[in-house]
């Protein structure tokens, strides 16, 4: 491995190249987190809402859970193109859904059983039980997803690069580094992945700080 | 027209049990009415009953003269658990104002209904606390408010300061009994607890075990106000010796059916 002073001085003199090539692949990266985790909540939402679909979906759900998903790589670029940024959205997309679709359940659906009796007390529907119980309760469970997710997100288009991609994508060039034995400069762009990668999860986990202060975990911020 | 009015009420779970059979109970407006009993004599699953939370197998229940499932959706009852249900994610106003806005209250209503809630239950400064910041007392409290807020004229209450020390058991007893005669309201309270059944109601409904049955009633004509004095009067031990003797004798009863023990009292 290359002496991190070596690595520090490669990431410096190429940073204005690695910051583009890592704002490509981020950019594929957040488009795979938004359309995985919207549709992970859409479905977990669907499945709250309506049991028997869950009890016919979830095991097929989980089997498909257990495939090692960046299998589908390849296919991905062969379906959506190697150079559309979209095969490697989807790679990520297809990661972020599942951790973000059974957390979120988890979440709609562990309601203590007397604080769903207290809305019926009061003749409370189904939309009012879901936005005024349901919903907040899921809210740390789904963030557990969505934390979980933004590093998957990253994974999924820095993999998917590795299987073709093009040459302005960090994926690329790491790979083409390593190839040509030039480690240094692809441990240089792996710390690039790596920034952007924390960046990003932070900025999700500021996000659940700030909507579900209420919760345990944040407890200890609380100075009263 | 009676506050709520039970006819031949019955209750069989899936399983075969049967938890109440044959209720009759009728319970005028602005009575406190403590049902006790053993566990699993159906005490809470009768309050669910009239709250048509859960439905009788067999009988009617009216509340204020219309059908339990009616009023339920009138929002003639308010009603107080035994955890206080209240929703972490929302501060101690916020929780008091969860029915207000099912109710559809604009919001200067609300909070000014918000604030005369928090002065009965003596909870004024905590408004923005969340439930989580106060004691299990104060909790109780707020899910007491919570359930008062839209003025409805039946409180149901199920157990609720059976999680609470003896202290501020009797200290809430005594907060609840000054709310009852400021609200004019009826109470209907389930309680493991003899001393508070009696020293709370005016009338002590005593209930057997399996199936549950109505074993004796007790008028309590211990004088208004209630304070600790009444705890130390002669009269409040005849009360809770009457209630014990009656519980006791409903347990006899039990002893000869010879029947395996079973179940909770809980849905």
């Amino acid at each position: 491995m290359p002496k991190p002073t070596a690595i520090a001085q490669a990431f410096w003199d190429q940073k204005s190249a690695l910051w583009s090539q890592g704002i490509y692949t981020f950019k594929e990266a957040l488009g795979g987190y938004a359309l995985g985790c919207s549709l992970g909540i859409f479905v977990a939402l669907l499945f709250a809402a309506w049991r028997p679909l869950s009890s016919a979906f979830m095991p097929y759900a989980v089997a498909a859970n257990a495939i090692p998903i960046i299998a589908f790589a390849p296919i991905m670029n062969n379906w959506f193109g190697l150079l559309n940024p979209f095969s490697k959205m989807a790679i990520a997309a297809v990661l972020c859904f599942f951790p973000v679709m059974i957390n979120t359940l988890r979440g709609l659906t562990s309601v203590h059983p007397s604080s769903i009796e207290l809305m019926q007390s009061y003749a409370a529907g189904r939309v009012s039980l879901f936005r005024r119980v349901r919903i907040p309760n899921a809210l740390p469970h789904m963030f557990t997803g969505l934390k979980v997710a933004t590093v998957l997100s990253m994974i999924g288009a820095i993999v998917g690069e590795y299987f073709g991609g093009p040459t302005e994508a960090l994926g690329v060039k790491i790979l083409n580094d390593s190839s040509y034995g030039n480690f240094t400069d692809a441990w240089a762009g792996i710390v690039m992945a790596s920034l952007l990668g924390i960046v990003f999860y932070a900025v999700v986990a500021l996000a659940e700080r700030l909507t579900t202060s209420w919760h345990p975990s944040a407890r200890a911020f609380h100075t009263e | 027209m009676s506050a709520v009015s039970i006819k031949g009420v019955s209750k069989q779970f899936e399983a075969g049990v049967t938890a109440l059979q044959g209720i009759d109970l009728d319970v005028e407006p602005g009575e406190f009415v403590s049902l006790i009993g053993p566990s699993g004599c159906g005490k809470s699953t009768l309050l669910r009953i009239i709250g048509d939370l859960t439905k009788p197998t067999a009988g009617t229940v009216q509340v204020n003269g219309k059908p339990a499932d009616r009023a339920r959706r009138d929002h003639e009852y308010g009603i107080v658990f035994q955890d206080a249900v209240l929703y972490d994610w929302r501060t101690v106003s916020k929780n008091i104002s969860l029915p207000l806005e099912l109710l559809h209250w604009n919001r200067s209503r609300r909070n000014a209904r918000i604030k005369d809630m928090l002065e009965l239950v003596e909870l004024t400064g905590f408004e923005s606390h969340h439930p989580w910041q106060l004691s299990g007392g104060m909790q109780q409290r707020v899910s007491i408010a919570r359930a008062l807020s839209f003025s409805p004229s039946l409180l149901l209450m199920d157990e609720p300061f059976g999680a609470l020390d003896e202290m501020t058991r009797e200290r809430l007893n005594a907060e609840l009994l000054r709310i009852w005669q400021e609200t004019g309201s009826t109470v209907v309270f389930v309680t493991h607890s003899i001393s508070e059944a009696v020293f709370l109601s005016t009338r002590v409904v005593v209930m057997s075990v399996r199936p549950g049955q109505i074993a004796g009633l007790v008028d309590v004509d211990l004088e208004q106000p209630r304070t600790n004095a009444t705890r130390e009067s002669p009269r409040f031990f005849e009360l809770v010796t009457q209630v014990r003797e009656q519980l006791a004798a409903a347990g006899a009863r039990l002893g000869e059916t010879q029947e395996p023990a079973l179940v909770e009292d809980q849905v």
